[in-house]
């Protein structure tokens, strides 16, 4: 719905004589550049000589068989697994590991395949333990803030709390979760904790978003509504994104730039359509005729 | 009243500046407005509105959830003499084309992207649509089109031309006269384009005032606005009382959080149709089901002694000390606790009108100390004209005429009705309205219905609706449709039902289950299914239905005028009845033409006597594309009863 209003919007922006591309988003300089990386397990070679870069605002879709090793990519990029051989650049800067917690720092957040939500507490705990990472004051101070919110010196964490609260409470209402702020998170349907997932890794302020299979497991119209919170998410905050996903005609629609993996390989990169029309890429997805 | 809306602000705002006239909750915070600041955000919108072009006795649109900003937007251009048109927020976009054409309105303001995308659609259809003004920007920064903009800019407009001509406002507002046309209603009509409902300020701000006197409504109360504001019950309620009371209006986060604002408002004044009582029963009854056998005997014993005592309590009656004291002990352990998880602790007056209430089903929320009354009206007679007083509650009837009210009955039992609250007339239909309103002032209700004996209006059906059965067993017996359908909606698994009978030689029924409470009830016996259309077909189900519809002929047995309106056969149709399908109105009544001739396979399958029929049906998704659904259904037999003769 949404990509088809941008589109009405780009198209009378032409009628006009102005300039066409007004409405659209601009895609910046490489943010995120993987170079020759390789994984292995022992024996197993999970990764072989992977390179490809990330530009800024834009969907960035990895795709490939089960087993391509693209959550492996992912675990490489904000330091889950220690690649090897090869190196990852981000903003300039270049790195030979990356380490989980430096990552974070930098802006670069994930959500999981198998959802990592704190199941027994509510939806606004969990968005709240995303902001850990900005939280400024002490131990001390968040212990006691609720019995001396008035003095001044002490009252600083009560004051940084409301900041993080009113932070969560824009992403709640931008990802219509209104009813649920409450609710632990467990005992939302499926769908939801998702949305929820894909809230906590906003709470940190990404500037890049890793998504690892953001609509598995869900129906026809959950997919539309997660569709339209990640580009709305890449549109209004500007976030990059990266997303590995299984639906092709979701992945065909949103990412601006797709990159193909099978058995660990790189075998396809580039916009929906060049991909779409790559032999290599067919032939992973269809197999061969011998 | 010689008052206009606007006038009725000012007074408030002059009375409690700082008092709150409205909250809105954003962000998870109620954020409030008081009186004050209401005027002054009107002012700023008026005069904005008047910049922009609006002009005295035109039509201005308003699409949108209950938003405290829109409800300004309408006193904006009361206050300069233009007629505020609320449309349903959740009508299609083709809806809107009607009623904008006919209005022929050039400005309007609606809440969000999802009613932009909407206005924009239809331009074409609707060329004189200049501006669109919008509440919330989200999702609306790379929008370009040529006379959209967001109602903050209309507001710094406004103040910028508030500056610059001071007076303005107060001399518009002045100018406006009681007599003037305020608001147009769209009536959701059952056939053919909908019809304008005119009203003047006199009439809705009479209509208010006089059931803010019957309940003694004052600035102390609190309402939840949570139904669309384009009905005209909705307005009536939060917006002409909340002028004339000076009661704080709220309004919820989104129409999710509904249950969950309830509990945090706590209204003192609550209005809702059957069928929003009705779910909060039903999900009650599913978690008691769910509950440990300790709270579920407790439920059970108490509901047992509320039934029993609780509506004669209500209604003031004598009830014995032993009973009194139980039924105290009742509400401390359950009635209060389940009151608060309604939002209904500190409910003073609730009404439900609109369709008929199940019995069982009204005396529960009485039997649970909530004060649930019914009121009688229409879209045409500014809503109030009977209504229950307190302790004289009833579920079959809809209550006494109220103040300034006169009724008759026309020759074919036809309610006619004469109050101050009447509608001007069908916008541009003169012939619509020569069909309602007579040269004697009286309005034509088209329900039939007579007076009892406590002088209690009592409705059965729609005249046109009352029909005759043809032919076979019964001939020439009365039929009224709805007076079947609503005894099966009675039944929690049952959301929706059409009867079919009208020159036939037997009834038979089309059911939509209740979704939410046959589901629960499959998963508690293990049975498995993958969805609405799944569940619907199930043989298990059906054995549900029918049980349901024996016990429904078993009860009409017993009028023996009614007798041969028992159901013959039924089936279990495979979709809900939507209204975005057409086949329910807006204010979600059935419409039996309509389904009669979309499903006519089906009812000719019911009266050939099949055992089973295929059915293919078109189906539009809430993002406006379509699909089609299929089916094959089964259709069942049911067992009727000989008419009882009632002994004298």
């Amino acid at each position: 719905m949404r990509q088809i209003d941008m589109d009405q919007t780009g198209e009378s922006g032409s009628a006009g004589g102005a300039a066409a591309s007004a409405g659209a988003k601009k895609i910046g300089e490489v943010i995120l550049d993987v170079k020759n990386i390789s994984l292995r397990f022992g024996g197993v070679k999970a990764l072989t000589d992977i390179s490809f870069d990330v530009r800024e605002h834009e969907v960035r879709a990895i795709i490939g068989p089960n087993g391509a090793g693209k959550s492996s990519m992912l675990n490489c990029i904000n330091g889950v697994y220690q690649p090897q051989e090869g190196s990852i650049s981000f903003r300039g800067q270049t790195f030979r590991h990356m380490n989980s917690r430096q990552v974070a720092e930098m802006g670069i957040a994930r959500t999981f395949q198998n959802l990592a939500l704190f199941k027994g507490m509510s939806v606004i705990d969990n968005l709240m333990s995303g902001r850990n990472l900005r939280v400024k004051s002490g131990l001390l101070a968040q212990a006691f803030r609720h019995p001396f919110a008035g003095l001044k010196w002490l009252g600083s964490a009560q004051q940084e709390e409301e900041q993080h609260r009113a932070f969560v409470e824009n992403i709640i209402d931008f990802l219509e979760i209104q009813a649920y702020r409450k609710t632990p998170v467990g005992t939302l349907p499926y769908g939801l904790q998702k949305r929820v997932d894909l809230g906590r890794a906003l709470a940190m302020q990404p500037q890049v978003l890793l998504l690892d299979e953001p609509m598995a497991g869900m129906n026809l119209e959950e997919k539309q509504d997660m569709s339209r919170f990640i580009l709305d998410v890449n549109d209004e905050f500007g976030t990059t994104i990266v997303l590995i996903e299984h639906d092709m005609g979701v992945v065909m629609d949103i990412s601006d730039r797709v990159v193909v993996l099978d058995y660990g390989k790189k075998i396809g990169d580039g916009t929906p359509e060049e991909v779409r029309g790559n032999e290599e890429v067919i032939r992973a997805y269809l197999g061969t005729s011998h | 009243m010689d008052t206009t809306f606007p006038r009725q602000l000012k007074r408030q705002a002059a009375r409690y500046p700082n008092r709150p006239a409205m909250r809105e909750k954003a962000y998870g915070i109620w954020q409030t407005t008081s009186w004050g600041e209401m005027l002054r955000l009107v002012r700023s919108l008026a005069c904005g509105l008047h910049e922009a072009g609006l002009r005295r006795g035109e039509h201005l649109v308003v699409i949108g959830a209950n938003r405290p900003r829109l409800y300004a937007t309408m006193l904006a251009a009361q206050s300069l003499g233009a007629i505020a048109v609320p449309l349903y927020q959740d009508a299609v976009a083709g809806e809107c084309v009607f009623p904008i054409n006919n209005a022929e309105v050039r400005l309007c303001v609606v809440e969000d992207q999802e009613q932009v995308d909407k206005m924009l659609e239809i331009r074409g259809q609707c060329p004189q649509l200049e501006r669109i003004w919008y509440d919330d920007a989200r999702g609306l920064r790379n929008y370009e089109q040529a006379g959209l903009q967001s109602l903050d800019a209309l507001v710094v407009a406004g103040e910028a031309f508030d500056r610059a001509h001071p007076g303005f406002f107060d001399e518009q507002v002045e100018q406006g006269q009681p007599d003037d046309v305020a608001a147009m209603f769209f009536t959701s009509g059952t056939t053919g384009n909908p019809k304008g409902v005119v009203h003047l300020h006199r009439g809705l701000l009479d209509r208010a005032g006089a059931g803010a006197r019957f309940d003694k409504l004052g600035p102390g109360d609190e309402v939840l606005a949570y139904l669309p504001p384009a009905w005209i019950g909705q307005n009536i309620f939060s917006y002409a009382q909340w002028l004339v009371s000076g009661y704080v209006v709220n309004c919820p986060e989104s129409s999710a959080t509904v249950s969950i604002d309830m509990k945090e408002v706590g209204p003192t004044y609550y209005f809702a149709p059957p069928r929003v009582f009705e779910g909060l029963l039903t999900s009650v009854m599913i978690r008691m089901e769910d509950a440990g056998a300790l709270k579920r005997w407790l439920f059970h014993s108490a509901m047992g002694l509320a039934r029993r005592v609780g509506p004669d309590l209500m209604d003031g009656k004598p009830v014995g000390a032993w009973d009194r004291l139980k039924y105290r002990l009742g509400d401390w352990l359950v009635y209060g606790p389940l009151r608060n998880n309604l939002g209904l602790s500190r409910v003073r007056v609730a009404y439900t009108a609109g369709e008929a209430i199940g019995p069982d089903l009204f005396s529960f929320y009485r039997s649970i100390g909530v004060n649930l009354k019914q009121l009688y009206g229409s879209t045409e007679t500014a809503v109030f004209v009977c209504l229950q007083p307190d302790h004289e509650a009833r579920a079959d009837t809809v209550g006494v005429p109220c103040e300034g009210v006169q009724i008759k009955l026309s020759e074919t039992g036809e309610i006619l009705v004469r109050s101050p609250g009447l509608l001007k007339e069908y916008h541009k239909n003169p012939q619509a309205t020569a069909e309602v309103l007579d040269a004697e002032g009286w309005y034509h209700t088209s329900d039939a219905g007579f007076i009892d004996a406590a002088g209690h209006l009592k409705i059965i059906d729609r005249v046109k609706d009352v029909g005759r059965l043809s032919g076979g067993a019964h001939d020439g017996a009365m039929f009224a449709p709805k007076y079947v359908e609503n005894k099966l909606k009675f039944f929690s698994h049952i959301k929706e039902a059409v009867a079919f009978g009208d020159g036939r030689d037997r009834v038979c029924v089309m059911v939509n289950i209740d979704f939410e409470a046959v589901g629960n009830w499959a998963e508690r016996r293990n049975l498995p299914y993958t969805g609405y259309t799944d569940l619907a077909a199930k043989p298990e189900v059906y054995e549900l239905i029918a049980q349901c519809v024996e016990q429904v002929n078993a009860d009409l047995s017993r009028d023996e005028r009614l007798a041969g309106s028992q159901i013959s056969r039924f089936l279990v149709l495979h979709k809900e009845l939507d209204a975005d399908d057409g086949e329910l109105t807006r204010t979600n009544k059935v419409r039996r033409g309509f389904i009669g001739e979309k499903y006519q396979a089906l009812v000719e399958a019911l009266y050939a006597g099949k055992r089973e029929q295929f059915i293919q049906t078109q189906v539009k998704f809430e993002d406006g594309r379509t699909g089609s659904v299929s089916a094959t259904l089964q259709i069942r037999d049911a067992k009727t009863f000989a008419p009882v003769k009632e002994a004298a």
